[in-house]
């Protein structure tokens, strides 16, 4: 093309400018979000067992996936458990060692941008092997190695996440302890840890005791790097996350949507009852954040302690339908109102944001909430949602559905491989502001020019 | 008032209070970058909003020596050298101790060579004392062209080899950094195991991380795992002028002007004649960036935080507007035009917020065109050039004119480039008065004209 293009049009849902309506997104030229990796890559974990490895293989995949990188883990020791039905003693696995093979390399296909492979894979034939199955598929390849001697971390660590497993499911508490170390013995014989000599062309990292040291080489690329700083800023220290939303705001009571109003007499009861449960907590050194709005600050006020506001906790920005009741939007802007509901999580208000949008500027959040300890934040609904979603490893179909009602105090633990939810209702009434998925018909969308029947809009992605 | 504005730093488990100050220690033989990534880290932090300041030993050195003779200055058996060389650290060391302590700095980076733990242990110790943290940044390096290239663009041209010849100085360079050698103790991994260190072995291949304690060591981190040295240009520009420009409006998402459109053809013009390798365009999710963008002809990526800042209940109104219906913030944004926030709004102080993962992005990129607006790249180019918030919002960014950046040394060449066609002037300058009981006259001195 030549010329520059008369106009552009916008695309209805994500509100993105495009040269043409239905110009095809896969070649389309601007991209909205940006491009973090051209080629797949494997992510490969290193280490002998009880090192940590499927736990950073979980929450790594689940912080991908929440910043919007499709990624999978595949963990070997869960084929294994299918592959030998019972696991009677070690045997099996040392045999399986060798066995352990192709087979699982085959479920690796491209259809995710980043795929995390969860063994021990703690030989040098191993990894090679690994390797040239990459080149092959033409993927890039990062290590992550965790290495640790510290043998109260390793035995806290079997305690906490090897004893709920299947292996051990009928095992008396001794006797699986003593065959876990000899599992681990058994790996141990033939452990090559990475070379920083002779793997010096591999990308990789290493992490020494649970964070206390890391080796980085050669990172390729924007992703890699990602990868490397959430490693750095992850812990494992005992702590929960308490998320509540503002107390009851004044727009709240008038059923309208955003806006910067303060509390009502209830939010302010609210505050009190939200102080006297963080007293009764007795959490130690507890941080406490807000937002700029108004809601947010009032509410954290009242708690007394010494408090952060983060800009990036406000809000989602409604844009023309700030202040708005959903009557008024179905009233003013039917078509809006109709896509919403048909992709909330991707919908962007007009001069506004999308869900999408919030889960990128809550990005710097979370990575802060890692390094922290004892956390209390303050606030909105559509932004208490990404921080569970992110949580509790919820898709970006369900994210924008999730309950978080107002006057409710969500307690977060992070437990074994998850986290552990425990809610607090702190009794005092307030308004409903959830809306419901609701049921897509064919009326929903007004607009007669389309010459699609009106239901395979729900089918329709703009992404 | 109990809430503070800005995140702070801390996850502290040492005996610190939260907040209390960073002293970077920079460690390696001469010619390894120190001064290179002490000057960029400072550079970065200040734009972020932590205050940093560098003390840079051989400056101390310098003015203390007055005249440079040769390396024999730095033979390790020259008493007299060695007690000059101590006093100019410890003099040093005392502007630290003023700089955090009294001024409130926040962070402090101590650029010399420290090549020795005896001398590493008394600044550990100086900063015990004093309630500071420390971080140390070691650069490893041995490959000799790295070593060679550095010489010859930042030894070359100091003071201390202002009259030699580049043979001579190189030869007398090479000799300096013998000198350090012998005593050389990197920082050991067993030895060292207690200290807070990054250690950057040749030129960002590989990093070694040890203990990490807080926030802004973690930011840091992060920032010098990002930088290469990879000869590369940046190119910014704004969009082409835009309808609402032309009639003197703020914000809004209009598309181009006739003029506007235009000039996306130079400037594809302009870029084909560059000839640049592996350019990358980023655009903001603008409609008027977008335009620009779609006439080069070449894949773009959008990003939503390079869109221009929010100017709230002001949107797409023109200055005299923002007069009439809002005198008082008007003159408030003259007062502190970095800090002020629009109502329903965002502040400059915000946009460079959101703009920092564009800059970490931009430090791993290599040739990039960057088209976005005007308070958005006055946020970048005081990045790159080293401007403070006070110079940032004022900062000279007019339409139809590209900026190219190229890393040079321990700064940044800048060549402005107008590509030939007229369009309006959207700079306000600041009124000289800036009171909030001045008259719509003294308001609106420095409007731009516009149709």
């Amino acid at each position: 093309m030549s010329t520059v293009q008369e106009n552009l049009t916008q695309t209805p849902l994500l509100k993105i400018w495009v040269p043409w309506m239905g110009c095809n997104v896969n070649r389309r030229r601007g991209s909205s979000v940006p491009q973090f990796c051209n080629s797949p890559t494997l992510i490969v974990m290193v280490g002998l067992p009880a090192r940590g490895k499927t736990y950073i293989s979980k929450k790594l995949t689940r912080y991908l996936n929440w910043i919007g990188v499709p990624t999978k883990m595949f963990n070997v020791g869960q084929y294994r458990r299918e592959a030998v039905k019972i696991y009677k003693n070690f045997e099996c696995s040392r045999k399986s060692l060798k066995g352990e093979s192709h087979l699982t390399l085959d479920v690796l296909t491209s259809v995710f941008l980043i795929q995390v492979f969860d063994a021990t894979n703690t030989t040098k034939e191993r990894r090679a092997v690994i390797i040239s199955f990459a080149k092959e598929k033409g993927y890039k390849v990062f290590f992550i190695e965790s290495i640790c001697d510290n043998p109260e971390i390793i035995a806290e660590n079997i305690k906490q996440v090897k004893f709920g497993s299947p292996d051990y499911v009928d095992r008396d508490i001794d006797e699986a302890m003593e065959d876990f170390i000899q599992r681990i013995e058994c790996y141990r014989a033939n452990y090559i840890p990475i070379d920083d000599e002779k793997d010096r062309k591999l990308s990789y990292i290493k992490i020494f005791d649970v964070g206390s040291t890391y080796l980085v080489n050669r990172v390729q690329d924007h992703i890699q790097s990602r990868i490397v700083y959430y490693l750095m800023n992850i812990h494992v220290t005992p702590r929960s996350i308490y998320l509540s939303r503002h107390g009851e705001s004044e727009l709240n009571l008038l059923g309208r949507i955003g806006g910067d109003s303060g509390l009502s007499p209830r939010g302010l009861k609210y505050a009190n009852a939200l102080a006297a449960f963080i007293r009764s907590q007795k959490i130690t050194d507890l941080k406490v954040w807000t937002s700029h709005m108004k809601r947010t600050i009032q509410t954290a006020e009242a708690v007394g302690v010494q408090y952060e506001q983060w800009k990036a906790l406000n809000e989602i920005d409604a844009g023309v339908c700030e202040e708005l009741t959903y009557e008024e939007i179905q009233e003013n802007f039917p078509e809006e109102f109709a896509l919403r509901d048909q992709d909330k999580y991707r919908y962007r208000y007009p001069k506004g944001e999308s869900y999408e949008d919030l889960v990128h500027r809550l990005e710097p959040v979370i990575m802060e909430l890692e390094r922290q300890e004892n956390v209390l934040v303050v606030c909105h609904q559509a932004v208490m949602r990404c921080l569970l979603a992110y949580f509790l490893d919820k898709p970006a179909d369900e994210l924008p559905y999730l309950r978080c009602p107002l006057h409710t105090v969500l307690k977060l633990t992070p437990i074994a491989y998850g986290c552990k939810v425990e809610s607090f209702f702190l009794n005092i009434e307030a308004v409903n502001t959830h809306r419901e998925r609701p049921v897509v018909s064919f009326h929903i969308c007004h607009n007669r020019h389309l010459a699609l029947p009106t239901i395979s809009l729900w089918y329709i992605n703009y992404v | 008032m109990r809430g503070s504005c800005h995140p702070k730093n801390t996850r502290d488990r040492a005996v610190c209070m939260t907040n209390c100050p960073t002293l970077i220690v920079t460690v390696g033989l001469p010619a390894r970058g120190k001064t290179y990534i002490s000057k960029k880290l400072t550079r970065y932090l200040n734009w972020i909003g932590v205050p940093t300041k560098e003390f840079n030993v051989g400056q101390y050195r310098r003015e203390c020596l007055k005249i440079y003779k040769s390396f024999e200055f730095f033979r390790p058996d020259n008493e007299e050298g060695l007690k000059i060389r101590r006093q100019c650290a410890t003099s040093a060391l005392n502007d630290v101790r003023q700089y955090l302590s009294v001024e409130g700095g926040q962070v402090a980076v101590f650029d010399a060579t420290n090549t020795t733990r005896e001398r590493r242990g008394t600044i550990v110790k100086f900063a015990e004392q004093n309630g500071f943290k420390v971080f140390f940044v070691e650069s490893v390096c041995e490959d000799p062209e790295v070593i060679a290239q550095n010489i010859v663009q930042v030894k070359l041209g100091s003071p201390d080899y202002i009259h030699c010849n580049s043979e001579e100085a190189i030869e007398d360079f090479m000799k300096r950094i013998k000198c350090y050698e012998s005593s050389y103790q990197p920082l050991d991994e067993v030895l060292d195991r207690d200290l807070s260190y990054i250690k950057i072995m040749d030129v960002g291949r590989r990093y070694l991380v040890n203990r990490v304690v807080d926030h802004i060591q973690s930011r840091i981190v992060y920032y010098l795992m990002n930088i290469h040295i990879t000869p590369r240009s940046i190119y910014l520009c704004r969009h082409g002028e835009s309808d609402l420009n032309i009639k003197g409006r703020i914000g809004g998402d209009s598309g181009l002007s006739a003029r506007g459109k235009e000039f996306a053809k130079h400037l594809r013009k302009f870029i084909q004649e560059q000839n640049i390798k592996d350019l990358k365009v980023w655009t903001s999710q603008m409609k008027r960036t977008i335009q620009t963008a779609e006439c080069l002809g070449a894949p773009y990526e959008q990003w939503k935080s390079l869109n221009e800042i929010d100017a709230g209940v002001c949107e797409e109104m023109m200055y005299e507007e923002i007069q009439e219906h809002y005198p008082l913030e008007f003159a408030l944004r003259d007062q502190d035009k970095y800090r002020y926030r629009y109502p329903k709004g965002e502040s400059y102080e915000d946009l460079v917020q959101r703009l920092e993962p564009v800059i970490m992005e931009l430090e791993r990129q290599e040739n990039i065109l960057v088209i976005c607006h005007q308070a958005v790249m006055r946020c970048l180019l005081a990045y790159f050039l080293d401007k403070t918030a006070d110079e940032l919002p004022y900062l000279n960014c007019p339409l139809h004119t590209v900026l190219k950046l190229t890393p040079v040394a321990y700064g940044c060449k800048v060549e402005s480039v107008y590509l030939g066609v007229d369009s309006v002037n959207t700079h306000r300058d600041r009124p000289e008065n800036v009171n909030v009981q001045r008259s719509t006259e003294d308001a609106l001195q420095t409007v731009p004209a516009h149709f």
